[in-house]
C-alpha cells in the first residue's frame, strides 16, 4: 500500500475531483499537476468501450426487431417482445458496466468525473426501450469526444444525436406549413405540427437557464427553426445513413425566424445551427453552465467571486473547456479543507468500490440507491444538492451496500491503514475509534464505507 | 426522555391493538386526520384526466388524442374520468372523491423545474423560498406523532424545512446486521447532519416488515397505508410520481400512467381500512398541458390542469370547476387551458379541513402573500 504525504490537496484532488482514491495508488505530490496531466492521458474511446455498438447500429437493430414484431403472429408477439426487452436490458447493462470500468481503472478520473457532469447536464432518460438502449451510445459518442473541447461542439454533438432527438421528440416535428404538412393536408388523420420540447430544453436547460429572458414565442420560433432536424431511417428516409441525424427539408418550416430580437433567415438547417451557436456563446449560457460546475465540485451554493472567475474563463476562451476546468482549479475556493459536497449515490458507490479495489459493475445498486445510471425521469438530470440526496432511508440504504460490499472485499485488508491512504489528515477522531472498536475486518470496511468522511468530498 | 413513540411501536408490535396515548396539551390541537399529497411531476394532461366532453371544442383540438366517450367514466354533463380511473370514478359514486379542474399555481411559465419549484415550495417566484409547504403544515400540528414522512429515499421539496421529516421506501437490498446499525448510529454522533437523518431512519426501521419490497404503483399505496394507518403514526405523506410528460404517444401512456395511480390510491384505500374516513388524498401537477394536440400524438407544456381530491372525508361526488371553455379564444395565449382557481389556495383550505386547522391560518403558513379563497371551503368534511 502507497503511503500518502500529509498534504491536504492531495486527498481533495482525488476525492473531490477524481473519482475517489484508489486502493494501492500513489497519492500526487503536485495536486493540481496530477488533475491537469489527465488533460493528456485522458482516452475518450477506452479499451472497456471498444466492443460496444454504435447508436446508428443500436437504432437499426431496434428497428429491425420491430419489423421482425409486426410480422408475427399475434401470439407469439409478447414473448418476441419480451426477448428483446431482455436484450435491450442486456445492452444497457453492458454499457453501464463500461462506464462503470472506465471510472475504476482509468487513468483519468478527474475527466471521467467531468464525463459523468456533463452527460447528467445534457441528461436523457432511459425510460422508453430505445432510449434506454441509445443512453450509453450517447455519452461515448456526444459527450465523451467533446468533454476536453469546446462546449458548443458538445451542444452540437448533443443536439444532433439520435438519443436526444428521440428523447426529447424532436424526429418528429413538423413544420405546418412545411411541404411534408402541405402533402399531409386532407388526408392524415394526425396533422402534421411541431413538438416543442427539444427547442425548450435546449434553451431552458442546455444552453441559457431558465429565466433569463426568453418568452413561450421564442421557444415556439426555435421549434420552428428546429423543424426538420430528425433522425435517418425513422419513416423511410434515407436508408443509407439510418440512425444518423438527417436534416430533413421536407419537415422544415419556410420563413425567417426572430428569437431574443435577433432575427434569422438562415434557409433549412443552417438556421437552427445559427441559433444554437450565438445560444452557445451567449453570456446567460456561461453563467448557467459555470454555476453548475462549481455547484458540482466545489459547494452547493457557489461564491459569486468563483462563477464569476470561470465565466470569464468561459466567455474569454469562447467555450474552451480546459480553460475553465483549469481556471477552477486555480481558484481557491475549490481547495476549501471543509468537503461540503454530499456525495450522490453513484459519486459514493464508485469511490467505495476504488476504495476497495473492486471492479464489480452495478446497475442495480445505483438503482437502489435511489439513481440509476441514465434514467433521471427527466431532462434537467439528477440534482446535485446534498438536500436531494442525504435522507434518512438513502443512508440506510447505503449502509446496506456497503455491509455487502465488505463482505466480498479483501478480508486482509485493514480499514485503518486504508482509511489513511484513502481520507488522510481529515480522518476524525471519532471514525478512527469506531474504526478500531470493530469487530471484524468487514464491519470495519463497512464503517468507512458510510462514515461522514466517505460520505462527502 | 422517555421515548414515547417508540414504547408506542413495542406495543403495536407486540399486542396488534393499541391504546391512543393520552391526550397531551400541546400547542396545536391533536387530529386523527391524514393527508396525503400525491404530486404528479411531469405536467400532467388534466384535459385528458377530467375529460370535458361536454365541450364542443374538445374533439377539434384533441384529434388523434380523442377517447370515445363512451368509454369514459362520466361525471356529470360536461365532465368524464379517463377510462382508466376506476377506483376512482367508484369513489365518486360513493361520494368519496371530488375533481377540481381548470386550476393552476400561481407559475405562468412552462419550465417543470420552476413550476414544480413553486408548487412545492409555495413561494411566489421560483427559487424564492428553500422549504416547502408540506413542510409548514406538518409545523401546525403537535410534535405528538411521528414526523411526516416521504415514501421515496429522499425528501421532495415540498416537505423539506424547519420540522422533522422522514423517509421511507421499500428497498430489495439485503438488510445490515443490527450490530452494523448500532455501530453508525456511534459514528454519526458528531456529526449534526448525518445524526439526525440516522436517527429517523432507525425509527422506521421495522415498521414496514409486512410491506412488500416492490415499487410498484400499487405497492406503494400498501406501503403508505401500513405508516398511515397506524394510531399514532405519520398524518402527513407525500407520495411522488413520474412520467406525465407526455410529449408524444400520449394516448397510451397516459392510460398507463393514470392506470397506476388509479392503483395506488386503491391500495392505499384498502389498506387504511377504517382510517379511510379520517383520510384526504390531494392528487396534483405543476401545470397542465396545451389543450390541442402536437404534431407527435402527445401535448406540450401548458397552464392549467386538473386536481384530484379522495378521502372518506371528503364531500365527493363534485366537479369543481368555474370552466373556462375551450373556444380559441377562451384559451390562455391561445393555447393552454385557462386557470380560472388557484391551486395553491385549494391546496391551503383542502389541508387546513383535512386537518381540522384555521383555513385562514394555513393559507398564511402554506403560501404566503397569495389570497385566499372562500369559494372552495367546504371539500372535506368535519
Amino acid at each position: 500500500m502507497s503511503t500518502p504525504s500529509d498534504g491536504r490537496h492531495a486527498f481533495i484532488a482525488m476525492n473531490r475531483f477524481g473519482l475517489g482514491a484508489r486502493l494501492g495508488d500513489e497519492s500526487p505530490e503536485d495536486a493540481k499537476g496530477w488533475l491537469l496531466e489527465q488533460f493528456e492521458t485522458y482516452e475518450a474511446k477506452p479499451a472497456a468501450m471498444t466492443d460496444l455498438p454504435s447508436s446508428a447500429e443500436i437504432f437499426v437493430a431496434y428497428r429491425e426487431d420491430g419489423a421482425e414484431i409486426r410480422d408475427l403472429p399475434e401470439v407469439k408477439r409478447a414473448r418476441v417482445r419480451q426477448e428483446l426487452r431482455k436484450r435491450g436490458q442486456k445492452l444497457y447493462e453492458a454499457e453501464i458496466g463500461a462506464r462503470t470500468l472506465s471510472a475504476l481503472t482509468g487513468q483519468a478520473p478527474f475527466v471521467e468525473h467531468l464525463v459523468h457532469f456533463w452527460a447528467n447536464h445534457f441528461a436523457v432518460s432511459a425510460d422508453e426501450p430505445l432510449t434506454k438502449a441509445l443512453a450509453g451510445s450517447f455519452e461515448r459518442e456526444a459527450i465523451r469526444p467533446h468533454v476536453l473541447g469546446r462546449f458548443e461542439d458538445m451542444l452540437f454533438a448533443v443536439e444532433t444525436h439520435p438519443a436526444m432527438l428521440l428523447y426529447l421528440n424532436q424526429n418528429r416535428s413538423i413544420g405546418p406549413n412545411s411541404i411534408r404538412a402541405k402533402r399531409a393536408a386532407g388526408r392524415a388523420s394526425r396533422k402534421p405540427g411541431i413538438n416543442e420540447n427539444l427547442a425548450r430544453e435546449i434553451l431552458e436547460l442546455h444552453t441559457l437557464g431558465v429565466r433569463t429572458g426568453y418568452s413561450q414565442t421564442d421557444v415556439t420560433q426555435f421549434a420552428f427553426a428546429m423543424t426538420g432536424w430528425t433522425v435517418a431511417g425513422h419513416d423511410g428516409s434515407d436508408e443509407a445513413k439510418a440512425g444518423v441525424f438527417e436534416f430533413r427539408s421536407q419537415f422544415h418550416e419556410p420563413g425567417a425566424r426572430t428569437i431574443l430580437g435577433k432575427t434569422y433567415a438562415q434557409e433549412g438547417v443552417d438556421q437552427a445551427e445559427a441559433v444554437l451557436s450565438d445560444a452557445a456563446r451567449s453570456k446567460a449560457t456561461a453563467t448557467h453552465v459555470v454555476t453548475k460546475l462549481a455547484r458540482h465540485f466545489v459547494t452547493d451554493e457557489p461564491p459569486t467571486s468563483l462563477v464569476k472567475r470561470l465565466q470569464s474563463a468561459f466567455l474569454e476562451s469562447q467555450g474552451d473547456l480546459p480553460t475553465v476546468y483549469r481556471a477552477l482549479l486555480n481558484a481557491p475556493e475549490a481547495w476549501e479543507a471543509k468537503a461540503a459536497k454530499f456525495k450522490t449515490p453513484w459519486e459514493w458507490s464508485i469511490s467505495a468500490l476504488r476504495a476497495l479495489g473492486s471492479t464489480t459493475t452495478m446497475a442495480r445498486t445505483a438503482k437502489q440507491l435511489g439513481q440509476p445510471v441514465w434514467r433521471p425521469q427527466s431532462p434537467a438530470g439528477y440534482d446535485d444538492i446534498a438536500a436531494s440526496w442525504a435522507a434518512p432511508d438513502a443512508l440506510v440504504r447505503r449502509v446496506e451496500v456497503a455491509e455487502r460490499l465488505a463482505r466480498k472485499a479483501d478480508p486482509t485488508l485493514d480499514a485503518r491503514e486504508v482509511a489513511r491512504a484513502l481520507i488522510g489528515p481529515s480522518l476524525s477522531e471519532t471514525t478512527a475509534i469506531e474504526l478500531a472498536r470493530a469487530d471484524s475486518p468487514a464491519m470495519a470496511i463497512a464503517l468507512l464505507l458510510v462514515s461522514p468522511e466517505f460520505q462527502r468530498r | 426522555m422517555m421515548d414515547r413513540r417508540n414504547f408506542l411501536r413495542g406495543a403495536a408490535l407486540g399486542a396488534g391493538t393499541l391504546v391512543i396515548a393520552p391526550r397531551m396539551v400541546f400547542a396545536n390541537v391533536e387530529t386523527a386526520r391524514r393527508f396525503v399529497f400525491i404530486i404528479q411531476r411531469g405536467a400532467a394532461d388534466g384535459l385528458d384526466t377530467v375529460i370535458p366532453y361536454g365541450d364542443p371544442a374538445l374533439a377539434g383540438l384533441r384529434g388523434p388524442l380523442t377517447i370515445d366517450p363512451g368509454d369514459m367514466n362520466k361525471l356529470d354533463g360536461l365532465f368524464a374520468l379517463h377510462p382508466s380511473l376506476e377506483r376512482l370514478a367508484g369513489f365518486y359514486r360513493d361520494k368519496q372523491s371530488l375533481f377540481v379542474q381548470a386550476v393552476a399555481s400561481p407559475y405562468r411559465e412552462r419550465s417543470h423545474f420552476d413550476g414544480q419549484n413553486m408548487l412545492e415550495s409555495g413561494g411566489l417566484r421560483p427559487y424564492e423560498r428553500p422549504d416547502g409547504w408540506l413542510n409548514r403544515l406538518s409545523s401546525l400540528l403537535p410534535k405528538s406523532q411521528e414526523e411526516a414522512i416521504a415514501f421515496s429515499p429522499t425528501i421532495p421539496l415540498a416537505l423539506r424545512g424547519a420540522a422533522p421529516v422522514t423517509s421511507y421506501a421499500p428497498s430489495s437490498l439485503p438488510e445490515a446486521p443490527d450490530d452494523l446499525l448500532t455501530r453508525v448510529s456511534a459514528l454519526y454522533n458528531a456529526d449534526s447532519e448525518l445524526h439526525a437523518l440516522w436517527s429517523m431512519a432507525m425509527e422506521n426501521r421495522g415498521l414496514a416488515d409486512a410491506a412488500s419490497a416492490k415499487q410498484d404503483p400499487a405497492s406503494v399505496g400498501t406501503t403508505a397505508a401500513e405508516f398511515l394507518s397506524r394510531p399514532n403514526g405519520p398524518r402527513i405523506a407525500m407520495i411522488e410520481t413520474a412520467g406525465w410528460d407526455t410529449h408524444a404517444t400520449q394516448k397510451q401512456r397516459l392510460a398507463n400512467q393514470l392506470h397506476g395511480l388509479d392503483q395506488m390510491i386503491g391500495a392505499l384505500r384498502d389498506g387504511l381500512g377504517d382510517v379511510w374516513k379520517d383520510t384526504t388524498v390531494l392528487v396534483a401537477t405543476e401545470f397542465g398541458r396545451t389543450a390541442a394536440a402536437n404534431g407527435t400524438g402527445g401535448t406540450d407544456h401548458g397552464t392549467a390542469s386538473a386536481a384530484m381530491l379522495v378521502g372518506g372525508a371528503v364531500q365527493g361526488g363534485q366537479v369543481i370547476a368555474d370552466w373556462p371553455g375551450l373556444a380559441t379564444g377562451n384559451l390562455y395565449e391561445g393555447r393552454d387551458l385557462a386557470p380560472t382557481l388557484d391551486l395553491d389556495a385549494l391546496i391551503a383550505m383542502v389541508a387546513a379541513e383535512s386537518l381540522e386547522l384555521d383555513r385562514e391560518k394555513t393559507m398564511r403558513a402554506l403560501f404566503p402573500g397569495r389570497p385566499f379563497n372562500h369559494k372552495i371551503t367546504g371539500l372535506v368534511g368535519a
